[in-house]
Order: C-alpha cells, then structure tokens, then sequence
C-alpha cells in the first residue's frame, strides 16, 4: 500500500491553490505535511481524499489510478481540525457509523468499536452524545472513528491544533502507536515545526502550495534544500542576512568571520546565510563564538529557555539559548553565533553550502 | 404579587382580549350577542359546535383545509431541502441573486397571482382540489422555506458532509441520515412557517375552489344564512379555526426561539 501524487495540480478560479506536486507516500511512519496557514496543506488533504478534484495529475493507491474514484469508494479515513462527530448519535454509533455503512456484521461491529473505544479510553463514554463530551473527548471519538474502520489511508488535519496544550501533548505521544501496524498510509498535516519533529517519519514542507522538499524528517531539518524549506521548517522562524563572501571570509554589516569546511570552496559572491535560533546564544562558547551584537527588541522568558529578538540594523535575528539570562529591551547586547551551524544559499534560492 | 408583574399582565390580557371575545360569543346564542354588552355568556349553549359538528359544509371545511395544509407542507419542505442545500454548500453563476429573487416571490400580495392562477388551473382541470391551492401557497412558502432552511444549514460546518463521505456514505444516504436530523430545528421551524401561512391565506385558497375543496375560512364568510346572522356559529368556527395553529405552535416553540437566535424568522 502506498500513496502515489503525480504531477498534481488544483486551481480555483484561475487562481493556483497546488502547484505540479509529486510525492510518494508509505506505510509505517507518519506523513507529515508541514507549512504555514493557506500553504496548501488542507487542500493537498482534500485531492487525496477525492473531496476536490484535481486540475491536471493522476492519485495512485497501492499502484491503482484512484484519480475518478469518489471518495465514498477509496476506503479512506479523515479527521479534522474541528471536533466533527455525527451530533445526534452516540459516540458508539458513531465509531461504527463507517462499518455499518461498509455493511459489517453486527457482532463485529461491536468487536471493533470497543477495541477502538478501549484504546482511546472512550469505553465509559460510548452511550452519550458528543456534545456531551469535552473537547479532547470528541477529538478522540473521531479518531476512534478513524482507527475503527481498516482504511488504505488516513488523513489527520491538524487534530490537535484546537486542543489545550495538555490534551495535544497527551494525545501526540499516542498518535503514532494508534496507527502503527494498520498498514495505512498515515498523513498528518499540521503548521507547527515542533510536531513534525516530535512525530517523526517522514516530512513534506508545504509553501505556497508547493512541495519544497520531502524526506526523513530528522534529515530535512538538518539538511535543508532551499531557503523556503529552512524557512518552513523552523520555529522561532531561521535567521537570515545576505553575506559577501570573500576568499575565505563571510561579512555582513558589522560581522565579520573566518569560514571553515565546505563554506571556503563557495565561489566569492553574495550569499543569503541562515542560521536557527538555538544557535545564536548570548554568551560566548566553543562553538558559538562569532559576535552578533544587536539591540534587544523583545525577551521572552520561559522557565527553562531563554529568547530574544534583536535588531542589527537591517537584520532582525532571534536568540533562542536554554536557561534564564535577563536582557534589558532597548540596550545593545552581545550574542555569540556558530559558524559551523550556517545555511549558503544562493541566489536562486537553492542550497550551496 | 410584585409592582413589576403588572405591566406584563395588563397587557397580556389586552392581548387575548379578542380572543377571549371569540371563545365567549362562541357559546352564546345569536340573540343575545346582538342585543348588547355581556361580558360571560348569559345562556351557555354548545349548539354552535354541534352544527359545526353535525353539518358536512362546516366539518368538510376543516378536513379540505388541512389536506391542502399538509399537502403544502410536505410539497414545500420537500423541495426546499434540497434547494436550500445547494444554496449553503455551493457557490455558482448567480447564486446570490436566485436567492434573493427567490425572496421577492413574497413581495408581491396573494390577489397578484390570484388571476392567473385561476385560468391556468381551471385551463388544466386543477381547479377546485386540494392540490390546486397546496401549489399555489408554494409559490410563497418554498422561498420561505429554502431562506429558513438555509440559515440553519449554514450553521452545519461542511466537514460534517465531507466526513460522511469519507466514512462511505453516499450523498442520498447522508442527507437523510446524517444532514436533516442535524438540522431538525430548522424543518421544523420551516414546516411551521409552511403550515401557518396555508393555514391562514384566504384569497387564493377561496379563487381557487368552488365546493370540494372549499376551506374553512371560505366556509366562514359566508355570514348569513337563511335563519339570519349566525353570528354564535362564525364564532365556534374562529375557535375551532385557532386550535390546530395553537398546538403546531406548542410543538415548535422552543425551535422558533432557536430560529430568532439564528437571525432566521
């Protein structure tokens, strides 16, 4: 079973919402579509489910066309953002709404509800209305419904996204055992970079309805291919500033430092170097050690993390460092980058270094 | 009792005044409700009812009025289910401006139509039934219908929609078992406004039958007989006329609220 995009494209009103997409999607992991609001997330979700129809491209399950097949007929699973129950059914009518639709026999039904029920601890809850649940409950009814039902496919619409931060925790540690060894193509869209790292698997980023890169998770947030995806994928957003690249120095505005590794053989020119947060530190270390002095914008404290937003003239760069350091907003202060931890990109964009 | 409750319960009688006058006449006899003012019945007789009872020209009435009621009902429901859903859930060339047009059917009074509707009925043989007047009150209560129908749809996200499709169901099966039960408030109250409105309309309803359908509001204006005004007897027809509005109303009450809420009635 697999899940196969070819040159995928959806237009609305003249207006392009997914651009020529090809992606190729398994089993056994999760499938995490990650980009901001209105980067095509849900969209790309809605064409694989068969809800819209694609302008150009061909869906393939399992090496079959599915591009004509309706949705009712693709066997297929979804839950929303929103907490979306049948209302005037009982949670268990619910889980079985699916089978029983498949024409299951009865006392299967029963079998497969409870045992989604139990997973989910929704066993006391099957006799009452999802109205009359919290919404964690209800969230957890519709991917009872979801795992219920043997489907080739299973798409997750950022579920958790309208949780409280306790229930979202709670459930994301659940998530990928709920669906491991189902044998369905699992998709998770979702605009938090910190999910996609937390669920691993593997990680299509999403900007302006385009694919940017697809791969291992760990491994495209290590590697980025373009600037776009470094963009996408980091959070506090990535720090960027346009470098002159000369023989074996990198310079922009005030900062200046010696390159090292792969960054000396780039051709002299300007570059566009990116560099994530928690590299940016505001003491002085081994490896963080090229200052970056700017002025403190805005500081934000957390019990264990340290952040701060300063401004170095044309460049606002965030700081992100572990431990409580104080800044006082509005003075200049001294932060320490690792050079070793730059993105080189050029200026089409594309990774050089 | 409190100062406060007296302006609500002063008026609250003002209200049901007439009607209470209705119900009064109706057990009254003819004679004394025209020789003066009298605030009980002096003479409480029930003969009023028991010729309407009794009398096939007064009870058929009734019968011929709520066939065409329901009939309507059924009619304007039936096909406002859709309409309306089509209206919520699509966008399409002019989509805004059929549903406004739809609206202005009810801008024009009942006796516009009533001409036209007579010949073209009378031309195909409709005139004088039930489903002649149940087809023209549609002319008003399916617009009705589709705008109230619509409010309430539009308050069912579509996810609902794309999450049964998704499950397996067919579009016929999900609308049956999934869309009109979510939003039953709103037939409800739609089928309320539907029965209400037949219930009441006079001027088509009388164009448009002659004796075999003939409803109870026509039956009413006729009012003198050979014996004379029978005053007492319009009077328990009023009250028996007001008995089928107030229990749809009791039905649906809580619904109606729920209609204001949404903006919709």
């Amino acid at each position: 079973m697999a899940l196969e995009l070819v040159g995928i494209t959806k237009q609305v009103g003249g207006q392009t919402h997914i651009k020529e997409t090809t992606l190729r999607l398994e089993p056994g992991h999760f499938n995490v579509l990650l980009g901001e609001t209105g980067s095509g997330k849900t969209s790309l979700i809605k064409l694989m489910a068969g809800l819209d129809k694609a302008a150009s491209g061909s869906i393939r399950m399992n090496g079959q066309d599915v591009t004509k097949l309706s949705t009712q007929k693709r066997n297929i699973a979804l839950v929303h953002q929103f907490f979306v129950n049948y209302p005037h059914w009982t949670v268990f009518d619910n889980i079985a709404s699916p089978l029983r639709v498949a024409g299951m026999a009865k006392s299967e039904i029963q079998g497969r509800v409870e045992e989604a029920a139990d997973v989910l601890q929704l066993r006391p809850m099957l006799h009452r209305r999802p109205h009359e649940l919290s919404g964690g409950q209800q969230q957890r009814c519709a991917l009872a419904r979801a795992i219920a039902k043997e489907s080739n496919a299973v798409f997750l619409d950022e579920p958790l996204a309208n949780l409280d931060y306790k229930l979202r925790e709670e459930l994301r540690d659940q998530l990928p055992d709920l669906f491991a060894g189902r044998g369905a193509v699992v998709v998770y869209a979702t605009s938090e970079p910190e999910e996609a790292l937390l669920l691993g698997g593997k990680t299509a980023l999403m900007n302006d309805g385009r694919v940017t890169q697809f791969g291992d998770t760990a491994d495209i947030y290590r590697n980025p291919m373009d600037i776009v995806s470094a963009q996408v994928f980091s959070d506090p957003p990535i720090n960027t500033a346009q470098v002159r690249k000369v023989g074996s120095r990198a310079i922009f505005g005030s900062v200046d430092w010696e390159l090292s590794g792969d960054a000396v053989g780039l051709t002299d020119g300007v570059y566009t170097v990116a560099v994530r947060a928690n590299h940016v530190l505001p003491f002085k270390n081994d490896t963080a050690f090229v200052p970056v002095t700017g002025k403190v914008l805005v500081a934000e404290l957390s019990g264990s993390q340290s952040s701060a937003h300063f401004n170095m003239g044309v460049e606002n760069w965030v700081s992100l460092s572990n431990g409580v350091h104080p800044f006082s907003i509005g003075q200049e202060h001294g932060f320490y980058m690792d050079p070793d931890k730059c993105f080189f990109f050029g200026p089409d964009g594309k990774r050089a270094v | 009792m409190q100062k406060r409750h007296i302006l609500p319960i002063v008026y609250i009688l003002f209200l049901m005044l007439p009607i209470y006058w209705l119900i009064a006449m109706s057990f009254k006899t003819t004679g004394e409700i025209l020789s003066g003012f009298s605030l009980f019945p002096q003479e409480l007789t029930l003969d009023n009812y028991r010729v309407i009872f009794t009398d096939p020209t007064w009870y058929w009435g009734y019968f011929n009025s709520i066939a065409y009621v329901t009939i309507n009902t059924v009619i304007s429901i039936t096909v406002a289910l859709p309409a309306a859903y089509a209206f919520s859930r699509y966008r399409f060339l002019g989509d805004k401006q059929l549903f406004f047009w739809l609206l202005t059917n009810r801008m024009a009074p009942a006796a516009v139509f009533a001409l036209p509707f007579f010949q073209l009925y009378s031309a195909v043989g409709l005139f004088d039934t039930y489903l002649a007047v149940a087809l023209a009150h549609c002319l008003f209560n399916i617009p009705l219908s589709v705008w109230i129908l619509e409010g309430f749809m539009g308050g069912v996200p579509k996810e609902l929609d794309e999450t049964a499709f998704v499950d397996g169901y067919s579009f016929p099966r999900f609308f049956a078992t999934i869309f009109i039960p979510a939003i039953k408030s709103g037939v409800g109250v739609a089928a309320f406004f539907c029965f209400m409105f037949s219930w009441v309309e006079l001027l088509l309803a009388k164009t448009l039958t002659a004796v075999a359908a003939k409803p109870i509001a026509a039956t009413m204006t006729k009012t003198a007989s050979s014996a004379g005004y029978e005053l007492g007897l319009l009077a328990a027809a009023g009250t028996l006329t007001i008995i089928p509005g107030a229990i749809v109303i009791y039905f649906v009450r809580n619904y109606i609220a729920k209609g204001f809420a949404m903006g919709r009635v």
